[in-house]
């Protein structure tokens, strides 16, 4: 791309405005203070124009690309056009034409040009089980290919929930052993952005910011960006005022699902995942799952595979009871054992009883 | 284990533990206590009109005359707490759907912020006895760690229930993980504590007013 990235956008068809607009929402969003809607377009404005634009390298591990999927369905004003003119997507398979060799020798040059300075994306869990073998690129597994990029990276962006928290790959029984980022890489800035997939904007927002103040945005105990996983699906439902009034769906096509009610008593697990669906949406503000009518899974949590079931709600339990008849048949047992017990000695103090006469007392 | 496991633990291998040793405890217990027997009273019965029995279970609930001036704290208290306590347990959504998946039994609920105000006005009402337990000589002297115990436990679900649904001091998740293992605190030692008059006050209950009948007592 040949001159600042304005120019650029403006022979697009995007206009000047647009490009603040964009900043700036995308400022509003992550709940940074207005100027830094207009410090984010000076630094992407002026992005290309420096002499090497920011380099990102993606790597996947144990994954679906759903996320890749969810990117480059980034709805937001000529969003892919901004993303991959502002910086340097020196590695991505699903979107790369090299391949192979090709594709290798891409990667390493990227790496060693860039050493301590490029944003490392992982998209995907790691298996540790058999030394790693389920999972290999080029003849190194996972493991050894993360360690390796992670040495000369400035920050590791840990996409999607596998590679933030383990996902699905990690679910019960785990057959491959596969584990996150932060299970691994301990020495260097680790932002985790989960959701199966995440929202595309939260990706484009993060990103965003590390080119602005060659920062991470602030992070919650969990390391998701605050400005996006906040709050919860629930907090920030459109359904929550029938939640509040005792109006739920009962199933997904009675009347009550018809009116819109609460998804609670389907499975929605919204009250206790923090995402923001239920504000940014999906598919460019179409719509989000609640919307549609289905419940949160609770994708952008930790195990949310293992939560217990997706259709049960959170007040029920995550397993059925198993030793509950048991219990109840040794109770009973114990009762009734002690019941006789307790007779028992009843008996036997009274055949014990010895009566005590008057001239007993006075012997 | 992080706060999602946690949550899914006091849900399932919890909450499985917790309504065992409930139910068990529950059967154990009404099975000792009914099957314990009294002499039968060979004296004549005195001709006392009116089942005694069942007139005593539904008198005993309403204060005898001028107590409620001579202890207001302990009768108001007392009405106000327990009363709260069953609309908050037996009429918020979530719990009625607990009890759905578990008995098949459901009834319609109360909106969630009416309960909120019942919980709040419980748990004040559950202070107010607890420091009137503490600053009265008399009731002081005659509590023992059992009493101080089942308060706490009682208190707990409600305080980490209501935290939970307002977002205070820790994260939904981990709050809502807490409430549930309070009440299965609450679960475990209820049959083996002075909790257990939930489930035999009223045979008591019956079981004095029988006896008083019997002698001869108007009821």
């Amino acid at each position: 791309m040949q001159g600042p990235l304005i120019d650029t956008l403006a022979r697009q068809g995007v206009t000047r405005r647009t490009f603040m607009k964009y900043c700036a929402t995308l400022a509003s969003m992550m709940a940074l203070p207005p100027a830094a809607g207009r410090a984010m377009a000076e630094a992407m404005a002026a992005a290309p124009a420096a002499a090497r634009r920011p380099s990102v390298i993606w790597l996947p591990f144990q994954e679906c690309t759903g996320c890749t999927e969810s990117i480059t369905r980034s709805h937001s004003p000529s969003i892919e056009g901004l993303i991959f003119d502002a910086i340097s997507l020196d590695y991505q398979e699903t979107l790369m034409a090299a391949a192979g060799h090709q594709a290798e020798e891409a990667l390493h040059t990227a790496m060693r040009e860039n050493a301590g300075k490029y944003l490392l994306v992982i998209d995907g869990s790691i298996p540790l089980g058999l030394d790693g073998a389920y999972s290999c690129i080029a003849g190194k597994s996972n493991l050894e290919a993360l360690k390796e990029a992670a040495q000369g990276a400035a920050a590791i962006v840990a996409m999607g929930s596998c590679a933030a928290f383990g996902g699905i790959p990690k679910a019960n029984p785990n057959p491959t052993g596969a584990v996150s980022v932060s299970d691994i890489i301990k020495d260097k800035p680790i932002i985790n952005i989960p959701g199966c997939p995440p929202i595309p904007v939260v990706m484009t927002g993060v990103l965003a910011h590390f080119l602005t103040f060659g920062s991470l945005p602030e992070l919650d105990s969990k390391g998701r960006p605050k400005a996006f996983y906040g709050e919860t699906i629930h907090d920030r439902c459109y359904r929550r005022p029938f939640y509040d009034q005792g109006k739920f769906a009962h199933t997904f096509d009675d009347e009550g699902a018809r009116n819109g009610w609460c998804l609670f008593e389907l499975g929605c697990k919204g009250p206790v995942t923090h995402n923001a669906c239920a504000t940014v949406k999906w598919n460019g503000g179409t719509s989000w799952p609640v919307e549609s009518g289905h419940g949160c899974l609770g994708c952008s949590e930790p195990d949310f595979w293992d939560g217990g079931g997706f259709y049960k709600a959170l007040s029920m339990p995550a397993d059925p009871l198993k030793m509950g008849a048991a219990a109840a048949v040794v109770g009973a047992a114990a009762g009734v054992a002690l019941s006789f017990a307790n007779r028992g000695k009843k008996s036997a103090a009274k055949s014990a009883h010895e009566t005590t006469t008057l001239a007993d007392l006075e012997k | 284990m992080n706060d999602m496991q946690f949550l899914t633990w006091v849900r399932g291998t919890g909450l499985d533990i917790a309504v065992s040793i409930f139910v068990l405890g529950v059967l154990w217990r009404l099975f000792e206590i009914y099957s314990l027997g009294r002499k039968a009273d060979l004296a004549a019965p005195r001709d006392t009109p009116g089942a005694s029995g069942w007139h005593t279970i539904f008198r005993r609930s309403i204060p005898p005359q001028g107590m409620v001036k001579k202890s207001p704290v302990s009768y108001i208290g007392g009405y106000t707490f327990h009363i709260g306590l069953a609309i908050v347990v037996f009429l918020f959504a979530p719990h009625i759907l607990l009890i759905k998946n578990l008995t098949g039994l459901s009834w319609p609920a109360l909106p969630s912020q009416f309960i909120d105000l019942v919980t709040v006005v419980t748990m004040a009402a559950m202070v107010v006895v607890l420091a009137d337990r503490i600053n009265k000589p008399v009731k002081r002297y005659l509590s023992t760690f059992g009493d101080w115990f089942t308060w706490t436990l009682t208190f707990l679900p409600l305080l980490t229930g209501w935290l939970a649904v307002q977002h205070l001091l820790l994260p939904y998740t981990v709050m809502l993980a807490l409430h549930i293992l309070s009440v299965e605190l609450l679960l475990i030692f209820l049959p083996f504590t002075k909790l257990f008059h939930a489930f035999t006050v009223f045979g008591s209950r019956w079981y004095l007013g029988k006896i008083n009948g019997h002698k001869g007592v108007a009821v």
